[in-house]
């Protein structure tokens, strides 16, 4: 197949703010005034091109291997409109290159160990149109299914596929299905969880940004999976372009019948709606979720009966995440077997994380489940900027916790992560180098928890106020050995006793920089000796 | 009574005028009468129950903030009891109950905003309009509140001003940043 020559310019927001639309126009501007036109050279807005630290970028494609551009100004769109020209014509390149410090290796590991599948289209179509998406393949696995598949094979091949809910727990994709399917008959709903608040996350605002059509294919096999008719995508509202790129999207899919009534000339119906957030990170809790679709206050309730039985309005509710969704499509194309051929043996598939921190790659990656850690980290992330090592990685946000140096070979699985008293979470990855004071990085979190506690349940709502005062002993070296000994039980009280994740996680940063970092607590000390001599319970 | 429908009138050919709308949106103030807009807004949610929080959303966009009178207006127009309106506007931290400063900064204190100086770009804006983080009020014209993640970690440390995303700030030193704050139009209230 010829490739027509093209220009992706990453429009996502993280581009956006560097400057990309400038840039684009630029680039427009500049293919006008070479004479070229736009069949030509295609100059097309796509979302995330992965090394977000470096935007805006811009990929070239020709007959050859396509190159990447990072960090280009306006100014060098006549020396990109050229170079792409020749590319494509073959004339040899320019021996002294304007653009030679801001070409970016592709074979380079960051690119090279990612495996696409989740973001198979992002960065390759454009995200505001859905010509775009539909030539790249988007809903051809929901045409195939609802014209050859019954919802039990559906399932069955999720099923297959050993998918785990990427919100962060790993609950089987396929059982929750089942789950729902099985309930009594009577309306049921599917909902998209896009309230990522977990700080240092960003892989499903780039999806929506990315690849809005993919999302939609994977909720509508999933309504048509377990029988539900009607759906929403939760989105918290700090994500606007992501948002406006949804509504785009679910208004193009409605006037192509892809989704509405009779989808596709079935009897499959489908309507689904957007539901804004309103900045409370405890949305991201399933039950509080749901309340907050239906306008209510977003506190967690107790668990059963779960959503899967009792969710929105009563009825049986499927809950998946973004990537979860954005997963099925190509699970369903390849096979269940293919998905869980990658990873290891308890968890399948690839996983999208959102590297930044004290990285010199920071972006989007997906790789395979069970790479191990400092492959993420150092190989494809590139280590501490200043060459220095690597004190600790952050992952699962505020409920999950820091792992140390030593630790880095571990495989990045749901379990492994576990163990290390950390968790996978929904895939931030904060990189910290020497500098960061683990005590002050706990109270950093603690900070955030005590601010998005519901206040419904006292362990977490007086808990984490507590243990932020007890935090701040740390950080102001006022500590006492007794501290120590009430920072470790209070964490365990928080811990055991509160009612939903929020609460029950929140010690988390806390125990598991106790249990790595313990000297810098110790060292926190009025009087470190007599903190060190007073000893702890080792975990 | 011809002289109010003819007023009614008037709003309403206003309300369908674009420029008139945005010129309202702009204003922060809530008139002391009822408004029509917001029975408008919740007859477009046909006064669905679930729609509250879209509905606050809107209302706050049109007004700036959520005074007591207007979530009365709210709860009356979608019969739902005021309690249950005023819970829901202050569970959730994006609606605000007060009005706001005529400028605003958010800064991110997100992890990777975190490690890479945030704490110090907060510290930094607190001296130099000379208000306190997250203290609603600020002077009277500027307010420094904090975002718990922008998910623009890729280029921490960030700052919005009045909507508008700042990137790949630089504490170091802080000149640099001064010069970045300066060029946002942050003023310099304090000499340091």
């Amino acid at each position: 197949m010829p490739v027509t020559p093209q220009l992706r310019c990453c429009d996502a927001s993280g581009c956006r703010s560097a400057g990309g639309q400038a840039l684009r126009r630029a680039l427009e501007e500049a293919r006008d005034a070479a004479g070229l036109t736009a069949e030509a050279l295609a100059i097309k807005p796509v979302g995330c091109l992965r090394l977000c630290g470096s935007g805006p970028l811009v990929a070239c494609d020709g007959p050859g291997p396509s190159q990447l551009f990072g960090g280009v100004a306006p100014e060098h769109a006549g020396a990109l409109i050229a170079a792409s020209v020749a590319a494509n014509d073959g004339s040899a390149a320019v021996s002294d290159d304007p653009l030679a410090a801001h070409r970016l290796d592709l074979s380079d590991p960051f690119f090279a160990l990612q495996q696409p599948v989740v973001l198979e289209g992002c960065g390759q179509v454009n995200p505001e149109s859905i010509d775009d998406a539909i030539a790249f393949g988007t809903y051809a696995q929901l045409h195939r299914v609802l014209q050859e598949l019954t919802p039990e094979q559906v399932r069955d091949e999720v099923r297959r596929s050993g998918l785990r809910g990427r919100g962060g727990a790993g609950y089987p994709t396929g059982l929750k299905w089942d789950t729902v399917a099985l309930q009594p008959p009577g309306p049921r709903y599917v909902v998209c969880n896009a309230d990522e608040g977990d700080p240092g996350a960003f892989m499903d605002r780039s999806v929506l940004e990315s690849d809005p059509h993919r999302l939609i294919e994977g909720m509508a096999i999933a309504a048509y999976a377990v029988g539900a008719e009607r759906g929403f995508v939760y989105v918290r509202a700090e994500y606007p372009l992501a948002i406006e790129r949804l509504r785009l999207a679910l208004q193009q899919a409605r006037s192509r019948h892809l989704l509405g009534n009779h989808i596709d000339g079935t009897s499959f119906n489908l309507r689904l709606e957007v539901r804004v957030g309103a900045g409370a990170y405890v949305c991201g809790e399933e039950t509080a979720l749901l309340l907050s679709i239906q306008g209510q206050r977003g506190m967690p309730q107790p668990r059963p009966p779960f959503p899967a039985q009792s969710g929105l309005w009563g009825a049986p509710t499927l809950i998946n995440n973004v990537e979860t969704f954005t997963a099925v499509p190509a699970i369903l194309r390849q096979g269940g077997h293919w998905y869980a051929g990658i990873g290891t043996e308890h968890s399948k598939g690839t996983k999208v994380f959102a590297l930044s921190g004290a990285v010199v790659n920071t972006g989007l990656v997906e790789v395979p489940m069970g790479t191990p850690l400092r492959t993420v980290v150092e190989v494809i992330g590139g280590g501490v900027p200043d060459g220095s090592p690597i004190k600790a990685v952050q992952t699962g946000g505020p409920s999950g916790g820091c792992i140390p140096a030593e630790r880095l070979d571990t495989p990045v699985d749901y379990e492994s992560l576990l163990e290390l008293g950390s968790m996978m979470g929904s895939g931030g990855m904060v990189v910290m180098g020497a500098s960061t004071s683990m005590p002050e990085v706990a109270r950093h979190f603690m900070g955030f928890s005590v601010n998005e506690s519901c206040g419904k349940c006292v362990p977490c709502r007086a808990g984490t106020v507590q243990l932020a005062q007890l935090l701040d002993r740390f950080v102001e070296h006022r500590a006492t050995p007794a501290d120590m000994e009430r920072l470790d039980a209070l964490c365990q009280m928080v811990k055991v006793t509160s009612l939903c994740g929020l609460g029950q996680s929140a010690p988390n940063p806390v125990l598991s920089t106790l249990r790595w970092f313990r000297h810098e607590y110790e060292a926190a000390c009025r009087e470190p000796a007599a903190c060190v001599a007073a000893g702890g319970v080792e975990r | 009574m011809l002289h109010a429908c003819r007023a009614l009138l008037t709003v309403a050919a206003a309300v369908a005028s674009k420029s008139w709308w945005e010129t309202i949106a702009m204003t922060p103030s809530a008139p002391a009468s009822t408004d029509p807009r917001i029975a408008q807004v919740i007859r477009r949610h046909g006064a669905r129950a679930d729609a509250l929080i879209e509905v606050l959303h809107q209302v706050q966009e049109l007004h700036g903030y959520l005074a007591p009178e207007v979530l009365r207006e709210v709860a009356t127009g979608m019969g739902l009891p005021l309690s249950r309106v005023h819970g829901v506007a202050s569970f959730y931290h994006l609606f605000r109950l007060e009005p706001p400063t005529a400028h605003r900064c958010a800064v991110c204190l997100g992890t990777a905003c975190y490690v890479k100086g945030g704490a110090q770009v907060a510290a930094r804006i607190e001296q130099r309009l000379g208000v306190r983080l997250d203290d609603a009020a600020g002077d009277g014209v500027w307010a420094l509140q904090h975002v718990s993640c922008l998910g623009a970690c890729g280029q921490a440390p960030v700052l919005v001003v009045d909507g508008e995303l700042m990137t790949r700030l630089s504490v170091d030193p802080p000149e640099a940043l001064d010069a970045r704050l300066e060029a946002a139009g942050l003023p310099q209230r304090t000499t340091t």
